[in-house]
């Protein structure tokens, strides 16, 4: 593979909702990086136009929810003129696989980018097992 | 480099639109002119100037140029995506790698009055339009 690889647009995929939401907002999938290490659960999602105080994280019933709002009275007095990219709400959730120590998720939002830690339960983190 | 790990369907998808991209290329464009796609751009007008906005999440200001001509802009850089050694990696969506845009506006712009902000991911673009460009009212004596 080519090292100087272009980089390309990414498309971003509009959420399927379950139920409508009041508001007829669009809703668009974060894109997400999501790898584990032997203490924590790492998920590292893309918003840009987020600020801290617009980003909503739950965890409840082993499902992660992130929501993240975006100021639209920024927009007022724009007029369109050329568009490439949807703008608008970020939602995503992940069914989370190994036990999560709720209390001491860390989320930290820079530059558009969102990463939580998620840390495990003692007994979820792995063991080396000794052969007698 | 590590796959992404994607499913079939996704992969069929994102094949159809790289072909589609291929006709609906910036090739032939009369609004802009570029080497590579990416950053994706939204182009607004306030007033007389130009608000360009382009979604370039997670860069350090530092990987970031941007020079400008009389109406042409050129906006390149680095996207980097790192990951600690020794993590299982379950997704990977997040692209990374050398990005090079220029656009090219229907304006005269003035380079010196520019103005670039980069915040929360957002790159903004002030485009002030040149005075000369301007529309004069003519008065008839």
């Amino acid at each position: 593979m080519a090292t100087r690889q272009e980089l390309q647009v990414q498309h971003k995929r509009e959420l399927d909702k379950k139920e409508e939401s009041t508001i007829p907002a669009r809703a668009f999938l974060p894109t997400a990086d999501i790898y584990e290490t032997n203490d924590a659960l790492n998920v590292v999602l893309e918003m840009p136009g987020v600020d801290k105080s617009s980003v909503d994280i739950h965890v409840e019933d082993g499902a992660l929810k992130i929501e993240g709002r975006l100021d639209f009275s920024k927009y007022q007095g724009l007029q369109p003129l050329y568009t490439e990219y949807n703008v608008g709400n970020y939602s995503r959730s992940f069914r989370l696989s190994s036990k999560i120590d709720q209390n001491k998720i860390a989320a930290e939002l820079k530059d558009g980018v969102l990463s939580l830690v998620l840390p495990k339960v003692e007994e979820a983190k792995p063991r080396t097992i000794q052969v007698k | 480099m590590i796959t992404a790990f994607a499913d079939p369907f996704d992969a069929l998808l994102s094949l159809q639109r790289e072909l589609e991209a291929r006709f609906a290329s910036d090739w032939l464009h009369d609004m802009t002119t570029s080497r590579g796609p990416f950053p994706p751009i939204n182009v607004f007008q306030q007033g007389d100037d130009i608000l360009a906005l382009m979604e370039l999440p997670g860069i350090d200001k530092n990987d970031l140029q941007i020079q400008a001509q009389a109406n042409t802009i050129r906006i390149s850089g680095r996207k980097r995506v790192d990951y600690s050694n020794g993590v299982s990696v379950h997704r990977r969506e997040r692209v990374s790698g050398e990005f090079d845009r220029t656009l090219s506006l229907p304006v005269q712009v003035d380079p010196d009055r520019i103005k670039a902000q980069y915040r929360d991911g957002l790159l903004a673009l002030f485009l002030p339009r040149a005075e000369s460009d301007k529309p004069h009212s003519i008065k008839i004596k």
